[in-house]
Formats: C-alpha cells, sequence, structure tokens
C-alpha cells in the first residue's frame, strides 16, 4: 500500500486517466467530484419531493410511471402512506448529508480553501482522495435501499427509536432499509471525518508566506470552523450509528425499552432506552446544521464584499461569531427534544443556550446588512443569492426565537412551523450559498462565464417560489398541521388542503427553475464566454492564479501574501482593488496584520 | 517582517513551502486531532452507557475481584513508560534502544489484550453474550462488550502500528518523529482505559 500518512503534497501532476479524474489526489478535481455528487443526489432528492407534493396537493393523483420505482409502494401509481414516508426518509436525508453538508463544505472547501491558505494542496491527499470516494459509496448504499427489500426505511431522516431500531415489525424498509441507512451515514460519518482532518491541517499549517492567520478570507475561516465542527459531530454520530446496526444485525437492544408492544406483538428486546438515540443523534444533528450553514455564511461574506467592492464592518466580529456559533452549536442540542419526555429541567437548561445561540446569529446578519447599508452593490446573480441568502436566514431565524422557548414549542413541535423554519433557514438559506459560490466561482474552476439572464431569472423565480413554498408552513403549523402525515383527512386539517395545492404548484414550479440553473451550469461549462483569471476583480489568493489554475495551484512561483483579503476602494492605491499578493504598499489603519 | 524579506522569499520555487507556520507539523497535527474525535467517540459510547445505566432497573454488578483489571491497568500504565522511553531514545538519535522498548510496549500491548480476552471467555463461558447474560438487564452484557470491544480494537491497532513503525524506523524509512506520533496515540489508549476502569469496572464490582 501505498503511504498513506506521507504528508505535504509535493505529487507531480498525474499522467494517467484513472488518476487524473478519477482516483486524482488533486483536491481541486477532488472539489468537482464532490460537486457532481451533490448535484445529483440534489436532482434526486428535488424529484421525490415533487412525488411528495403532489401526494399532499391530490392525494389521488397517479403520477405516471410511479410504480416503476416500486410497485408496492405506488400501486396505480399512487403512492402507498407508508411509501409516502419512505421517499419522505430519503428526500431528507439525501439533502441533509450529500447535498447541504457536500456541497458547500466539501465541494468548495476542497477546491478553494488550498488556494486561498496558498498552499499546494492538503497535505494528506490520500485520505481527501478517500474522503471524496467514501462518501461516493456511502451514496450509492442509501440509494440501494431503494431496490432492495420493502424499500427504503420510513422512519425519517432523524431516524427515531424506537421505530428505527425493532427491524420489520416497524413497517416496510424498517429491516433491512435502516440497517443500509445507518451504514451509508456511518460511511459518510468517515469521509467527513477524513476531510475535516485535512481541512483543519491546510488551514493552520500549510499557509503561504505572510498569510496570517487574520488573513485568511472569511470564505477559509468558514470552512475551518467548520471542519472543528465536523470532527466532533460525525465522531458521535458514527458509533450512535453502529450502535442502530447492531440492534439489527447483532440482537442487542440499545435503543429499544422492555415490553414494547408494536401490531399486538410483545417485542423481545429489553433494557433499552429510546431516548438515547436522540440524546447521540442531536449531539450530532444540532452542530450538523451549523455545518450546513456555515460555509454559506463564508460564501455570502466573501462574494458581497467583492461586490460592495468594500470589506466587512468588521472581519473580526465575523469570524469570532462564527466561532462562537460552532462552540453554542454543541449546548443546544436539547432543544429538539422539549416534547421527547426529558425532564422539564433538562428543557430549561437547553432553552438558555438557545436563545444565546441567536445572539451570534444576530450580529452576523448586523453585520451583513450594516456592511450592505450605503454600499454600491454590484447586481449579478452571485450577489444576487447571497442576498436572498441573507432574507432566507433571516425569516427562517426568527421562528427559531419561538421554537427556542419549551412552553410555546410544545404546541410547535413535530408541525410545519418546524419544517417551515428549518427549512428557510437551513434548506433554502444553504442552497442559495451554493448557488452564491457557483455563479461566483464557476468562471475560476471552469475558464467560462455562467449566463447572467439566466441566473438572474432563476434568482428571483427560487426566491419567490422559495418564500411561497416554505411561508404558508408556518401558517399551517400554527393552524395545527401535524408533520410527517401523507393525507389530511381530520376535520380540521381538512379546510388547509387548498393551503397545500398551492404550495404544491409553487413547489413545481419552483423545481423547474432549478432545471434552468442546471442547463445554464451545463451550457455554459462548454460553451459560455471564456473569462480572465479574475473576472471578478478579486483579491484573495484564487484570483491570483491562472485559470483554471495548474496542478500545483500556483505554477512555478509560490505566493507571497502582504496584504488581508479585503483590501478594495483603498483610498491612495493605484488601482480600486489591492490583491493580497501585491507588494504596493498601501496606508490603511484597518488592514488585518 | 520586513517588505525585503517577503520579496525575496517570493522568488523561490514551487514546492518550497514556507516553514508549517505552526510548530506543530502536519503529521502530528493530524494525530491530534485523530484523538479529539476519538474522544468524542468514545465519550459518546461511554454516555450511552452512564445513560442507559441511570435508567435500567436491575443492573448487575458481576465483578468479584479487581486482581485481574488491575493487573490489566498496571500493565497498560507501564507499557506508556515503556513508550516514554522508546520515544526518548529515539528523539536522542539511539536506535537500538528506540526499537527494543518500541518492542517491549508491543509486547505490553499483546499481554493487556491477552489478559483482557481472558477475561471476556470468562464471561461467555458464564453465559454472557452481546445480547443476553446471567446477572440482569442485557443491556449491561452489550455495552461492557461493546465498549471494552472498542477499547481492545484500539490496543490491537496500537500494537499494529507499534511493530509496523518500529520495524520501519528501524530500517530508516520512518524518524523519531513517526515514534512520537505513534506514541501519541498510545497514550491516548491508555488514557481512555484510565475513564473505562472506574466507568464500567469498578461500579460494577458487587459488594
Ligand atoms: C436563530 C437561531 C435558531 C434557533 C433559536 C433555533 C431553534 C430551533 C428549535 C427550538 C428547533 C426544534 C423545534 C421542534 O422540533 O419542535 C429547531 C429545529 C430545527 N432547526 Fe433551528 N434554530 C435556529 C437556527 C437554525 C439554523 C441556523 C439552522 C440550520 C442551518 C436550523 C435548523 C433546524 C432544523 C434542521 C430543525 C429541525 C430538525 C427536525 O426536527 O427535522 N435552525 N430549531
Ligand atoms: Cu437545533
Amino acid at each position: 500500500m501505498h503511504d498513506m500518512s506521507a504528508p505535504a503534497a509535493h505529487h507531480g501532476a498525474p499522467t494517467s486517466f484513472i488518476r487524473k479524474h478519477v482516483f486524482s489526489l488533486d483536491h481541486k478535481v477532488i472539489g468537482k467530484q464532490y460537486y457532481a455528487l451533490a448535484l445529483l443526489a440534489a436532482l434526486i432528492g428535488m424529484a421525490l419531493s415533487w412525488i411528495m407534493r403532489i401526494h399532499l396537493g391530490w392525494g389521488n393523483f397517479a403520477i405516471p410511471g410511479l410504480h416503476l420505482l416500486s410497485s408496492t409502494g405506488a400501486p396505480g401509481n399512487v403512492l402507498t402512506p407508508e411509501y409516502y414516508l419512505q421517499l419522505m426518509t430519503m428526500h431528507g436525508t439525501i439533502m441533509v448529508f450529500f447535498v447541504l453538508t457536500t456541497a458547500p463544505f466539501a465541494a468548495f472547501g476542497n477546491f478553494f480553501l488550498p488556494i486561498q491558505t496558498g498552499a499546494e494542496d492538503m497535505p494528506f491527499p490520500h485520505f481527501n482522495m478517500m474522503s471524496f470516494w467514501v462518501t461516493f459509496v456511502g451514496f450509492w448504499v442509501l440509494i440501494a435501499s431503494f431496490f432492495v427489500g420493502d424499500g427504503p426505511t420510513l422512519g425519517g431522516w432523524t431516524q427515531y427509536a424506537p421505530l428505527s431500531a425493532i427491524g420489520s415489525v416497524g413497517g416496510p424498509g424498517q429491516g433491512l432499509g435502516v440497517v443500509l441507512w445507518a451504514t451509508s451515514i456511518a460511511i459518510f460519518c468517515i469521509g467527513q471525518l477524513l476531510g475535516s482532518l485535512n481541512f483543519i491541517t491546510t488551514t493552520l499549517d500549510m499557509r503561504c508566506k505572510g498569510m496570517s492567520l487574520m488573513r485568511l478570507p472569511l470564505t477559509a475561516w468558514a470552512w475551518f470552523i467548520t471542519s472543528v465542527m465536523g470532527l466532533t459531530a460525525f465522531a458521535v454520530l458514527m458509533p450512535a450509528c453502529i450502535l442502530l446496526i447492531l440492534d439489527h444485525v447483532a440482537g442487542t437492544s440499545f435503543f429499544v425499552a422492555s415490553n414494547l408492544v408494536i401490531n399486538d406483538q410483545v417485542l423481545p428486546h429489553s433494557g433499552g432506552s429510546t431516548l438515547l438515540w436522540q440524546h447521540l443523534f442531536w449531539f450530532f444533528g444540532h452542530p450538523e446544521v451549523y455545518i450546513a450553514i456555515v460555509p454559506g455564511m463564508g460564501i455570502v461574506s466573501h462574494v458581497l464584499i467583492t461586490n460592495m467592492r468594500k470589506p466587512m464592518l468588521s472581519h473580526r466580529v465575523l469570524i469570532y461569531s462564527m466561532a462562537a456559533l460552532a462552540v453554542l452549536s454543541y449546548m443546544v442540542y436539547g432543544h429538539h427534544m422539549f416534547v421527547s419526555g426529558m425532564n422539564p429541567v433538562s428543557s430549561l437548561a437547553f432553552s438558555f443556550p438557545t436563545l444565546v445561540i441567536t445572539i451570534p446569529s444576530t450580529i452576523v446578519v448586523l453585520m451583513w446588512l450594516g456592511s450592505l447599508y450605503g454600499s454600491k452593490l454590484q447586481i449579478n446573480s452571485a450577489s444576487l443569492f447571497s442576498l436572498g441568502f441573507i432574507s432566507m436566514f433571516i425569516s427562517g431565524g426568527v421562528s427559531g426565537f419561538f421554537l427556542a422557548q419549551p412552553s410555546i414549542d410544545i404546541m410547535l413541535h413535530a408541525t410545519y412551523f418546524v419544517v417551515g423554519h428549518f427549512h428557510l433557514v437551513m434548506g433554502v438559506a444553504a442552497m442559495f450559498g451554493i448557488f452564491a459560490g457557483t455563479y461566483f466561482w464557476f468562471p475560476k474552476m471552469t475558464g467560462r462565464m455562467m449566463s447572467e439572464p439566466l441566473g438572474k431569472a432563476h434568482f428571483w423565480l427560487s426566491f419567490v417560489g422559495a418564500y411561497c413554498i416554505f411561508m404558508p408552513f408556518h401558517y399551517l403549523g400554527i393552524a395545527g398541521n401535524v408533520r410527517r402525515y401523507q393525507a389530511f383527512t381530520d376535520d380540521y386539517l381538512i379546510p388547509l388542503i387548498p393551503v397545500h395545492k398551492f404550495i404544491t404548484i409553487a413547489a413545481l414550479i419552483t423545481g423547474f427553475a432549478q432545471l434552468i440553473f442546471v442547463y445554464n451550469l451545463i451550457y455554459s461549462r462548454f460553451k459560455g464566454p471564456v473569462e480572465t483569471d479574475n473576472p471578478w476583480q478579486g483579491t484573495s489568493l484564487e484570483w491570483s492564479t491562472a485559470t483554471p489554475p495548474p496542478h500545483n495551484n500556483f505554477g512555478a512561483t509560490m505566493p507571497v501574501v502582504y496584504h488581508d483579503p479585503y483590501q478594495y476602494s483603498v483610498e491612495g492605491a493605484s488601482s480600486d482593488f489591492v490583491m493580497q499578493t501585491s507588494p504596493e504598499k498601501i496606508n490603511n489603519p484597518n488592514e488585518e496584520k | 517582517m520586513s517588505q525585503a524579506d517577503l520579496t525575496l522569499h517570493g522568488h523561490s520555487t514551487a514546492g518550497a513551502m514556507a516553514e508549517p507556520t505552526f510548530s506543530v507539523p502536519a503529521k502530528k497535527m493530524a494525530m491530534w486531532l485523530f484523538i479529539i474525535a476519538d474522544t468524542a467517540t468514545f465519550a459518546g459510547c461511554l454516555f450511552a452507557y452512564g445513560f442507559i445505566r441511570n435508567a435500567s432497573q436491575n443492573w448487575p454488578r458481576p465483578f468479584h475481584s479487581i486482581t485481574n483489571v488491575a493487573v490489566m491497568t498496571l500493565i497498560l500504565l507501564t507499557s506508556s513508560l515503556t513508550m516514554l522511553v522508546g520515544v526518548k531514545a529515539a528523539q536522542a538519535g539511539d536506535k537500538p534502544k528506540a526499537f527494543r522498548w518500541i518492542m517491549i510496549t508491543a509486547v505490553a500491548g499483546v499481554l493487556f489484550a491477552a489478559l483482557h480476552l481472558r477475561e471476556w471467555m470468562g464471561m461467555i463461558a458464564e453465559g454472557a453474550t452481546l445480547f443476553h447474560n446471567p446477572w440482569g438487564t442485557p443491556l449491561f452484557s452489550s455495552l461492557f462488550f461493546s465498549i471494552t470491544g472498542l477499547h481492545l480494537l484500539h490496543v490491537t491497532g496500537g500494537v499494529v502500528a507499534l511493530i509496523v513503525v518500529g520495524v520501519r524506523y528501524q530500517g530508516g524509512r520512518y524518524k523519531a518523529d513517526d515514534i512520537e506520533i505513534t506514541g501519541l496515540y498510545w497514550h491516548f489508549v491508555d488514557l481512555v482505559w484510565m475513564f473505562v476502569v472506574p466507568l464500567v469496572y469498578l461500579l460494577n464490582l458487587s459488594h
């Protein structure tokens, strides 16, 4: 075996096709591979959401061809209640793990973190390659559950016990489906742990000359902070998944209590604890939501600064706030368990830090708004999606204040209110972060520009569409609409069906708007106008290297950094922006050292 | 750093990476990061153990004597010391001595694993399995075997690492630094055991 622990990336440029494009050690190729995987996952996840939405709006509507996916799950092309839940679980799992974690963190982080720090590559390229391929395998293990046994698990992306741990008596997919789910996620954890290891060592150890920590762009900081969270969060989810697998295959009973009766059948399990799963899962789960959003915060800041032609009000306050989010994210996880039967004192103990964590979030938002105020922002697809990110993050964050209080959450827990909350603040916001990053960095990743008119159309349809879909969720939740129902037959739910129909229509239109993006992406990749090395006149290191960046990122001369990453509109400077590599002496008292 | 100084270095060729900004080289840092992640993994498992132990009514206390676990602990602690001697020797450049002490450490690891397996065998002979035991709630043996098994896995991995790194160090492929990094791991495995003993053994000692 090749020496995997060999540090520092002095590997030469690869020559064979396999080494170049498949089992590549180059962080840029790996970043693109992650992006492609996330794109595929997002398309599958979106298709699943369409099927669910159609079913929720028009329960008897036959979707042509659906029986091909599962003849038992969709007889006559109409979903069975169980199969609805199975698709829902796959939608959530695919989106949270393989899109929102993979794209902003692993894809963009891999491509740009080493470049922005001025490194030739990550210190452990073999780990990096493994990280992608392990994730890839994890993805197909999950997808495989569509096609074996009685289909994928129906337990939801949170996989609460005891349902997840009792096996086939729990319903279709609760046997093999759960085992595949837990295996997939455990594998995914390994991939992210390897990635985090590389990200942290790259940031701390591989910076080029002159690149002090404070001279790192906000994106690099965001990826660094995210990888620190990833390192401990995934390390807890992995053993949790393994315990869950043991409950299935080894006859243990970690997550099932004694004398549980399901379908008039007393289960043989005894002694375990159902709450234990929730503790282990949310100890991972809450940091995970910040793993999904913090890279987006970095991307949005980076994009806005370039388009405002001025730095944020405070570079450091943004960094410290993101770090505070990371630290606090471990102390709040119990806010998902207010209604779980957990000791009410614990509820209070988790409610307090949950309210505290809104402070750094608010500071980040105020930093953006304060910096935007009075700036001459250039409007393009990337900056529009950044503004959209901020808008979604605020709208979804506000509902967090309500959920954070146990007395209110008792009403709202497990309703569409929560679904609205996290789709806006995490789902859509993080997606917008991915879009902003894509429009912004596409010219560096491919050498070509994406179409601006298509990008703007994509933005407006998505922006308006997302609000049309997810704002009514809050109303539904307050009206008592429980989440994870596949039909609304109770008296108090029937009047809400028109709202669901409206949401479904909005979801289909917004979904098709995403196809504009996919078209734009593929078309521009081959036919887009060829761009220069620095189309946005940016200052950080990715803009001072060639497009596409050479194998070792910088060619014959490694960069030397003289400035902080955001020297725009500096008085007395020779141009409107001073690149990090420019030796020009400028007189800016606010510059980071 | 003066401007002139920076420009001077600016013309170095590719590959002349500046000295790592932190004094910790990447490999050692990676080991520390692994240790942090692994600490979280063990903490998660021990939390699960405590949580279920508290929630169980018929939690057993099947251990009658601490002799075996005391001997195991002593061996593991001693092996940390021998590792220390090995690392010091490697840093001083005394290859044969370093190699000898690393191998002694590995032998201690094997001894520990053997004693541990013997104890497992004894419990299994009494009827304990991953999902059943004669003393009380089945969760006891589930958690006992999972946690000590995870630790045993770490010890086994550590022994393999010690031998591989030791031999390659002897052969000149690895340096003193690599010995030190392996040492970090070994001490960590030792430290984890110091949490396992009171929580998993001493708390379950029959009065
Ligand atoms: C302003 C700060 C925030 C507060 C106070 C807050 C509070 C909460 C609370 C209390 C819940 C549990 C509701 C329930 O299940 O009854 C919740 C759910 C959730 N939050 Fe937040 N949140 C905040 C920001 C965020 C952010 C930034 C993200 C993601 C990037 C996020 C993602 C989620 C998700 C995914 C769930 C639901 C998970 C599920 O049950 O499936 N939240 N939030
Ligand atoms: Cu949370």
